[in-house]
């Protein structure tokens, strides 16, 4: 009975986190499709750390173009999937992928200088820690409890409830 | 398959707050859009592009370049041509830091169809530098002992002056009147007098006279001129400009070359029509600090904030300046001043207003410069109904008692301390109410020196328009009323310090007004 309750707290919680994250996603996605003249220049150009020539690189045309509306269209992705519970194991690699490159863009390493942070950081920052709770999402999909895999597998549920 | 009630609230749970969030998202960024597109509109800023230049076609122009110093080899690269010894320089900079991008930038620069033919330097080692670095195969670069030989030698059609301040006007002018095109720099001449010789020089030459004031390039400066023009910051009042150095670079202490000697430099050719004083090696490479062949604040720095707002505002001539000042933090032999206040008063000077006709007129343009303290103050417009702050980059703030704007600030729609319009040459699009973080981006000066996303060196573009214009015609962006204005508001800011008085204008006569037994000349050249 303890165990049974444990695992209903568990998956109510990674479902919570799923729809705060990709509540976070998915705002971030639409603010930048509704502002023309959004972009990520800033942001690339003032790149640092090891990977700085590559994302200098994709600051410059034509290349900016192309991770400007990829940044949006997967921040989207992760927020669709994560909101709607379909495909959420996708939408998780893709949010991992997309942090990672945010992370390494301004690694948040002491020897550099930190470049428009709002809090205090020591090799760990907020979107590290995101990336990790993407994993979760990665590793618990729960769009089976919560969201259209519901409906669409509804078979399959009851057997993934018994071994989780 | 069977859904209960709970399967579809569980399954379609989702979909609401999906609709909630995309929703605020849309409604703010239109919302935040429309605001900023009404600003803009209402704003109606023309950002510039950068203006078509005609190539030169046809055989390359030969070029000379007459003084190879500091300044002579900075031109000279922007011409194509670097020396050897700065292109291992700026290899060895690049591979010890990436970031290092001179040479990178060096060699992306457009080819001008140029060839450097000759040289003109006092100094043996620069003018074997010249010869060395520059002369290929089927192209020697030959020396001349004087101007006047290499002007006259049919080598060159074009010359660039890059020689202390006293050699300017004799060099230029003799350049013009015998047909060949000249490049001077800055200030345009080192007296008075040699100001309307200059003048008429320029006037009767069909050969194209540019002053070296580069930022006349600027993309941004092109851009504040349409900002002022539509009235944007109303009635400008106050302008302030400023250097801040605080090197020994910047206080002109530069580098003395151990090779320098009677023997390499032909020191009576140096002095010219300066008082003749034994070889000095300390006023050979450190000219800048002596009347006798530089020109002080007022003639070496101030030139480039004055020309940099009479390229915006085109006020002309003050009508009256005052200068104050002294050697507060050098006193090392030098006697031009390291600290030096000039106010230049231009008492019928408008850029419009907003309030009650008649209300407001007249400008004071402030020059404050010290050579002891590197402190960045940024030139600033004071108008009465926005601040603009004028750079590579411009920002403009609206004034909190704005009658222009008072409907949008007490609307909340503006915000005093948030600027309004900040344009930046290196994005895209300008930002209308920028945000923090691109004020941070572009307070970092990263965006600010592209053209189409290309860092280009002004004095690039500033020497490819003179060389077009001496092939294709056309006016160049800083000629010889440009050149008129910066000289003769330049003499009267040094010539106020020196008699610690006013020194008026007369616009009718187009001359200084005289003070009874004084020769402003004599006084521009005197040591003190």
């Amino acid at each position: 009975m303890t165990e049974t309750k444990r695992k209903w707290q568990l998956k109510h919680s990674i479902v919570l986190l799923r729809v705060l994250i990709g509540w976070h996603f998915l705002y971030e996605g639409v603010i930048k499709l509704y502002n023309p003249d959004w972009t990520s220049f800033g942001y690339l150009a003032t790149a640092q750390g090891p990977l700085e020539p590559l994302f200098l690189a994709i600051a410059k045309e034509p290349m900016i173009g192309w991770a400007d509306t990829l940044n949006w269209l997967a921040l989207m992705f992760v927020g669709i999937t994560f909101l709607l519970g379909i495909f959420e194991k996708k939408g998780a690699l893709v949010g991992i992928l997309l942090l990672a490159l945010y992370y390494l863009a301004h690694p948040a390493f002491p020897w550099l200088q930190q470049v428009n942070v709002e809090g205090s950081y020591w090799f760990i920052n907020k979107n590290l820690i995101e990336l990790a709770a993407c994993l979760v999402i990665y590793q618990f999909p729960t769009g089976q409890y919560f969201g259209l895999t519901n409906l669409f597998n509804k078979d399959k549920e009851q057997t993934k409830t018994e071994t989780l | 398959m069977k859904w209960t009630r709970r399967d579809v609230l569980k399954g379609l749970g989702g979909i609401p707050i999906l609709g909630a969030v995309w929703w605020a998202g849309a409604a703010n960024a239109v919302s935040k859009n429309r605001e900023r597109t009404a600003i803009l509109e209402q704003l109606n800023i023309q950002p510039s592009l950068p203006s078509a230049v005609k190539a030169i076609e046809g055989e390359p122009v030969r070029v000379g370049i007459i003084g190879f110093g500091i300044r002579g080899e900075q031109l000279c690269r922007a011409l194509g041509y670097a020396t050897k010894e700065w292109l291992e320089e700026m290899e060895q900079a690049a591979k010890e830091d990436p970031n290092h991008s001179r040479l990178k930038d060096f060699l992306n620069q457009d080819k001008l169809n140029i060839k450097l033919t000759a040289v003109c330097d006092v100094y043996d080692v620069r003018a074997e530098r010249v010869i060395d670095s520059f002369s290929t195969d089927d192209a020697q670069v030959v020396r001349f002992k004087t101007y006047q030989e290499m002007i006259r030698s049919g080598k060159v059609d074009a010359v660039v002056i890059a020689t202390p301040d006293h050699w300017h006007a004799p060099m230029a002018i003799d350049a013009l009147e015998n047909g060949i095109h000249a490049y001077v720099e800055k200030p345009m001449t080192h007296t008075v007098s040699e100001t309307y010789r200059l003048r008429e020089a320029a006037e009767k030459s069909k050969a194209v006279l540019m002053v070296g004031h580069q930022h006349r390039q600027t993309m941004s400066f092109q851009t504040a001129q349409d900002i002022v023009t539509k009235g944007v910051l109303g009635h400008v009042s106050l302008v302030q400009t400023n250097t801040n150095r605080n090197d020994d670079n910047g206080a002109w202490n530069y580098h003395i070359e151990d090779e320098a000697t009677p023997q390499t430099i032909d020191w009576d050719q140096f002095l010219g029509s300066a008082p003749k004083i034994p070889f000095n090696k300390n006023h050979f490479f450190r000219w800048r600090k002596w009347w006798a062949y530089g020109s002080g604040l007022s003639g070496d720095l101030l030139t480039h904030d004055y020309d940099r707002l009479n390229c915006v505002l085109k006020m002309g001539i003050p009508s009256s300046v005052t200068t104050s000042g002294g050697i507060y933090t050098h006193n090392d032999g030098r006697n031009v001043p390291d600290v030096l206040q000039v106010n230049m008063e231009f008492p019928e000077f408008s850029t419009g207003s907003s309030q009650a006709k008649g209300k407001e007129k007249g400008m004071t343009f402030v020059y404050s410069a010290t050579l002891g303290n590197g402190f960045n103050r940024p030139t600033i417009l004071m108008g009465h109904d926005g601040t603009m702050e004028l750079g590579n980059r411009l920002t403009i703030w609206p004034d909190s008692r704005s009658t222009k704007y008072a409907g949008l600030l007490e609307s909340g729609k503006m915000n005093p301390s948030i600027p309004v319009y900040s344009y930046d040459p290196g994005a895209s699009v300008p930002d209308a109410v920028s945000s923090a973080t691109s004020q941070y981006f572009a307070d970092k000066g990263l965006m600010w020196t592209y053209i189409n996303g290309a860092r280009v060196d002004s004095t690039f573009l500033h020497l490819r328009e003179w060389l077009s214009c001496t092939r294709n015609g056309g006016k160049v962006s800083c000629g010889i009323n440009e050149g008129f204005d910066e000289a003769i508001s330049a003499h009267m800011g040094g010539l106020s310090y020196k008699l610690g008085r006013k020194i008026e204008w007369d616009a009718a006569t187009q001359r200084l007004v005289p003070i009874e037994g004084i020769d402003f000349d004599e006084v521009l050249l005197s040591s003190m």
